[in-house]
């Protein structure tokens, strides 16, 4: 068990020195997100009033959107020099790599969502702070499945000539139950009375989600990858 | 099983993309310190067999043993005894060509990491630009960085696709000159390459394919290029 985490932390590392020297997944995720909650709010705010409960929606929608192309973009440096086969060679536990992979595919939607839910929150004048804690694990555990589906949908069309429109159009039916759960749960707490409860539901929702996701995603991974 | 092997036996192997057929009941023998050229046009499927020689692509029919091991029995330990180059190099361009070589000697799960690379660079005559961004490299260099890190393990396996690729003729002298040191090493190196002049003499068993099938030479003396087109006149 240590060997399988280990590789995964070879991986997770080496990914994370090749964005901090290319800067380039990050950057351009960042302000693709950026300018879709802009585009948003040009529509969804008039004289500086937003239209009720859009926010959770609006912010969901630019994870989302963020997220793909930041899958997309991190699998297509594996391309690249067909790295991922490299990857695939090694004599260790194949999943490894899929976890290092999805690791490091949270790590920098975490770092998307640190500016996006501010900016959600000052735009739509979402009520951010009133459950930071419930607010943060239904972004984590939403994160988590989209991601989880995300990475191996991804690492399977690396070498699709079409992966581009392909990726989109598998990841988001797969992940509408996680959307669906992620917004509602949200929209709980953006109420101008949160509703704790409600969203403690979304919450155990997205957790069973996520425990099926990334088991089916360590089980079919390596066959999905060799046939 | 320790992963280790003398022998790599093709047994009717067959491999298809939906109704289009790569490879096609193709059977053949490669023993320790041989070298086998794969040479056919493209689309001859010399890709698709290193892919399944490298448990990177499951046949569709056949097998191929490793020793007494097939690919499933293998896994793991078997896949530490192989090692591959591809037509793309394997290797990240944003990191340096010691990172590169240190980021696999650790997935590997290799001892004293440091000083195999520190070898290695040596070997490929980069000792002094060993911290520099492979981005930066020539293509004589890269693939020097890519042969060592295909190498680093010490593989009883060596596939290389195209090795020879955008190479100038010293950088190909140098890459035989690598070859032979692993063939005395007794190490399986099967080798698909168009550049025949330069395999030529260097090859102890050439296996002709096209179509995904085996194609065979009337003639097996005389140069490389003769019985290449020869057999490929008679598929």
């Amino acid at each position: 068990m240590r060997a399988f985490f280990r590789v995964a932390a070879f991986v997770v590392r080496k990914d994370l020195t090749v964005e901090v020297r290319s800067f380039e997944v990050l950057s351009t995720t960042l302000f693709f997100a950026v300018t879709v909650v802009l585009i948003f709010a040009f529509g969804f705010v008039q004289e500086g009033v937003p239209v009720d409960g859009v926010a959770a929606a609006i912010l969901w929608i630019a994870l989302a959107f963020s997220g793909t192309l930041a899958l997309g973009r991190t699998f297509e440096r594996e391309r690249q020099a067909d790295t991922l086969r490299a990857l695939m060679l090694a004599p260790a536990d194949r999943p490894a790599l899929y976890v290092g992979k999805l690791a490091g595919i949270l790590m920098l939607m975490a770092l998307v969502e640190a500016v996006l839910v501010p900016m959600v929150g000052l735009m739509f004048q979402a009520p951010i702070f009133v459950a930071p804690g419930w607010l943060a694990g239904l972004l984590a555990a939403g994160t988590l499945g989209f991601a989880a589906v995300g990475t191996l949908f991804a690492a399977m069309l690396v070498r699709a000539r079409s992966r581009d429109v392909l990726l989109p159009v598998l990841l988001y039916p797969m992940t509408v139950p996680v959307m669906i759960a992620g917004v509602r749960g949200t929209a709980a707490l953006f109420q101008a009375e949160p509703d704790l409860g409600l969203a403690q539901f979304w919450l155990a929702l997205l957790v069973f989600f996520d425990a099926v996701f990334v088991t089916l995603a360590l089980w079919t991974f390596e066959p999905l990858m060799t046939d | 099983m320790s992963g280790d092997f003398e022998r790599v036996s093709v047994v009717q192997l067959g491999r298809h993309y939906g109704r289009r057929r790569a490879l096609t009941d193709l059977s053949f023998t490669a023993r320790a310190g041989d070298i086998v050229g794969l040479l056919g046009p493209n689309g001859a499927g010399k890709s698709t067999l290193l892919a399944i020689l490298a448990t990177l692509l499951v046949a569709s029919a056949g097998r191929v043993e490793y020793g007494d091991a097939t690919m499933s029995e293998g896994g793991a330990d078997l896949r530490a005894r192989i090692g591959m180059l591809g037509h793309d190099l394997f290797l990240y361009p944003e990191l340096t060509a010691r990172e590169n070589l240190a980021f696999f000697g650790r997935l590997y799960g290799l001892p004293d990491v440091d000083t195999r690379v520190a070898g290695a660079l040596e070997r490929a005559g980069l000792t002094a630009r060993g911290d520099e961004a492979v981005s930066s490299y020539s293509r004589g260099m890269r693939q020097r960085v890519a042969l060592e890190r295909a190498l680093l393990h010490e593989p009883r396996l060596l596939l290389l696709d195209e090795p020879f690729t955008g190479l100038d003729q010293a950088s190909a002298a140098a890459l035989v000159t690598r070859l032979r040191q692993e063939q005395a090493r007794g190490v399986i190196t099967l080798l698909a390459t168009h550049d025949l002049d330069v395999v030529d003499g260097l090859l102890t068993e050439v296996v002709f394919l096209r179509g995904g099938r085996r194609a065979h030479a009337a003639d097996a003396g005389g140069a490389l290029r003769d019985r290449y087109r020869e057999a490929m006149q008679s598929a």
